[in-house]
C-alpha cells in the first residue's frame, strides 16, 4: 500500500487549469523525483500533496486516510517550499525550536541543535536569519521540513543555493530518511542531485504525466527524451 | 484545550520574541500615538470646547488607530518568507493561532494604551484623581473585543493585494460600540462620576467582548484554511 497516495488531483485558478487529473503514489522507502517546466503545476501539486492547497476535484490519502479529515496526519508530513518558512529576525535555533513545539517534540531546543547540527550550521546557529546566505538560509529550512522525523518528504527545489558539499551532506539525510522507509517527492530542474537515489521520476507538462516511470539508470538519455516532451 | 494554550503561548511568544527583535510595530504605534496627542494639543481651540468635553474621543481614537498598526504588523509578519504556511503544515489546531494572535496583540495594544494614558494626561493636562482604577477597568472591557476583532480581520485583509489599505476599511465599522462606549465611561469617570453609575455602557462591552471573541474564534479556522 502506498504511503501517500493522490487520484484525480484537479486544481484550477480561475479560467487556468493548472492540474488535469494527475495521480500520484509513493512507496515507503522511496524517492520521486518530478520534473518539468515552469507553470506546469509542480508545487501546486506539492502543496496540494502537504494540505496547504484545496484541489478543485480528487483526493490525498496518507497511510489510507484522508489528509484533510484528519488533521493529525500533518504532523507526518514535511514540507520545503521555494519560500524558508523562516523568521529573518529571529535565529535558526529560535525558528526550530518554536518549528519543534508546533510539532510537539519533546525538548524543543535539543531536537532543534540537532536539526541544526545535522546540515552543519552550528556555528551560526544563534546568528539572525537574516544575516545568513541564501544556502545557509536553505540548509535551515531544510532542518525545519526534517525536524520532527516525518514518515513522508515533500520538497520542491531542495538543492537552490546549496554549494556541492551541501548538496552531497542533503542527499545523505535523504539517503538516510529513506533508509527508515520515509516516502520522498522531490520536485526538481536539476534531476542529476537527486538521480541516484531516485525510485520514480515524472515529467509534468501542463498539469499533465507526460512521462510517469521507473527511475532509468541513464539521466541524459532520459532528459533528451524529456526534453522532446516539454512542449513549447 | 491544553494543547490549544501550549501551542498558541509558543505563538504568542514567538510573535512578542520577533517583536522585540524587530521592534517595528510596537515603536512605531507609539510614536504615532505620540505624534496624534500632540497634533491635537495644538491644533484645539482653548478658547473653543472644554479640554474634558473632547479628551476621551481623541484617547480612544488614539488608542485605536494607534493599535490598528500592531494589527497589520500580527499577519504582515508571516507573510515574510511565507512563515504561516510552516504553522499551517503542522498538526496544531488552527483556533492555538488566533488564540496565539489575539494574546500578542492584547499585550500589544496593552502597552500601546499604556503608554499612551500618560501622555494623555500630560497634553491635556487631565487630572486623573480617582477615575484611574475605573480606567483601567474599562480599558481591559474596550481592549479585549476589539483586539478579537482586530485579528480575525488582520488575517483576513493580509490575503489582499493591500492589507495595510483594507484594514482599516473592514475594521473601523466593527468597532464603533466598544470606541463608543469607552468614550462615554471615560468621559463620566473624568467629568468625577463614579464607575457603577456606567452599567449600561458597560454591558455593552462585556456582551461584544463575549460576542465577538466567541465569533472570532469560531470563523478564525476557516479564515487562514485556504
Amino acid at each position: 500500500m502506498p504511503l501517500l497516495a493522490a487520484t484525480g488531483i484537479e486544481r484550477s485558478f480561475g479560467s487556468a487549469r493548472v492540474l488535469r487529473g494527475v495521480d500520484i503514489a509513493v512507496e515507503p522507502g522511496t524517492l520521486q523525483l518530478i520534473l518539468g517546466p515552469n507553470g506546469a503545476g509542480k508545487t501546486t501539486l506539492l502543496r496540494i500533496l502537504a494540505g496547504l492547497t484545496r484541489p478543485s476535484a480528487g483526493r490525498v490519502v496518507l497511510d489510507g486516510s484522508s489528509l484533510r479529515e484528519s488533521p493529525a496526519l500533518r504532523g507526518r508530513i514535511g514540507f520545503l517550499s521555494h519560500q524558508s518558512l523562516l523568521y529573518d529576525d529571529l535565529t535558526p535555533l529560535e525558528n526550530l525550536e518554536f518549528a519543534a513545539r508546533l510539532y510537539e517534540i519533546a525538548a524543543p531546543r535539543e531536537a532543534a541543535r540537532k536539526a541544526i547540527e545535522s546540515v552543519g550550521l552550528t556555528d551560526r546557529m544563534n546568528d539572525p536569519v537574516r544575516r545568513l546566505s541564501r544556502g545557509m538560509v536553505q540548509r535551515v529550512a531544510i532542518a525545519r521540513a526534517l525536524i520532527h522525523e516525518p514518515s513522508v518528504l515533500l520538497l520542491d527545489e531542495p538543492f537552490t543555493g546549496l554549494d556541492p558539499r551541501a548538496a552531497a551532506r542533503l542527499v545523505e539525510l535523504l539517503s538516510a530518511r529513506l533508509a527508515t522507509h520515509c516516502g520522498v517527492v522531490l520536485v526538481t530542474h536539476s534531476p542529476a542531485d537527486a538521480w541516484s537515489i531516485a525510485s520514480r521520476v515524472g515529467l509534468l507538462v501542463r498539469g499533465k504525466w507526460v512521462i510517469d516511470e521507473a527511475r532509468p539508470a541513464d539521466l541524459q538519455a532520459f532528459m533528451s527524451r524529456a526534453s522532446g516532451a516539454f512542449g513549447d | 484545550m491544553i494543547d490549544l494554550l501550549r501551542h498558541g503561548l509558543a505563538i504568542a511568544a514567538k510573535d512578542l520574541r520577533v517583536e522585540l527583535r524587530s521592534r517595528t510595530a510596537l515603536v512605531t504605534a507609539i510614536a504615532f500615538a505620540a505624534l496624534v496627542l500632540v497634533i491635537f494639543n495644538f491644533a484645539r481651540d482653548p478658547a473653543g470646547a472644554r479640554t474634558i468635553d473632547l479628551a476621551p474621543s481623541i484617547l480612544w481614537v488614539t488608542i485605536t488607530f494607534a493599535s490598528m498598526l500592531t494589527f497589520n504588523r500580527a499577519f504582515a509578519l508571516e507573510k515574510e518568507n511565507a512563515a504561516l504556511d510552516g504553522i499551517l503544515l503542522s498538526p496544531m489546531p488552527r483556533g492555538a493561532l488566533f488564540l496565539g494572535k489575539y494574546l500578542a496583540n492584547l499585550a500589544f495594544v496593552a502597552t500601546v494604551t499604556a503608554i499612551t494614558l500618560p501622555l494623555f494626561v500630560l497634553f491635556f493636562n487631565v487630572s486623573l484623581g480617582g477615575a484611574l482604577p475605573g480606567l483601567l477597568a474599562v480599558a481591559v472591557l474596550a481592549i479585549a473585543g476589539f483586539v478579537a476583532v482586530g485579528t480575525v480581520f488582520s488575517a483576513m485583509a493580509v490575503r489582499t493585494r493591500f492589507a495595510e489599505l483594507m484594514l482599516p476599511v473592514l475594521l473601523l465599522p466593527f468597532l464603533v460600540p466598544p470606541i463608543m462606549a469607552a468614550v462615554q465611561v471615560t468621559s463620566r469617570l473624568l467629568a468625577g462620576r463614579p464607575l457603577l453609575e456606567q452599567a449600561a455602557w458597560l454591558k455593552i462591552l462585556g456582551v461584544y467582548d463575549v460576542v465577538f471573541l466567541t465569533l472570532s474564534a469560531m470563523i478564525f479556522p476557516a479564515l487562514v484554511d485556504e
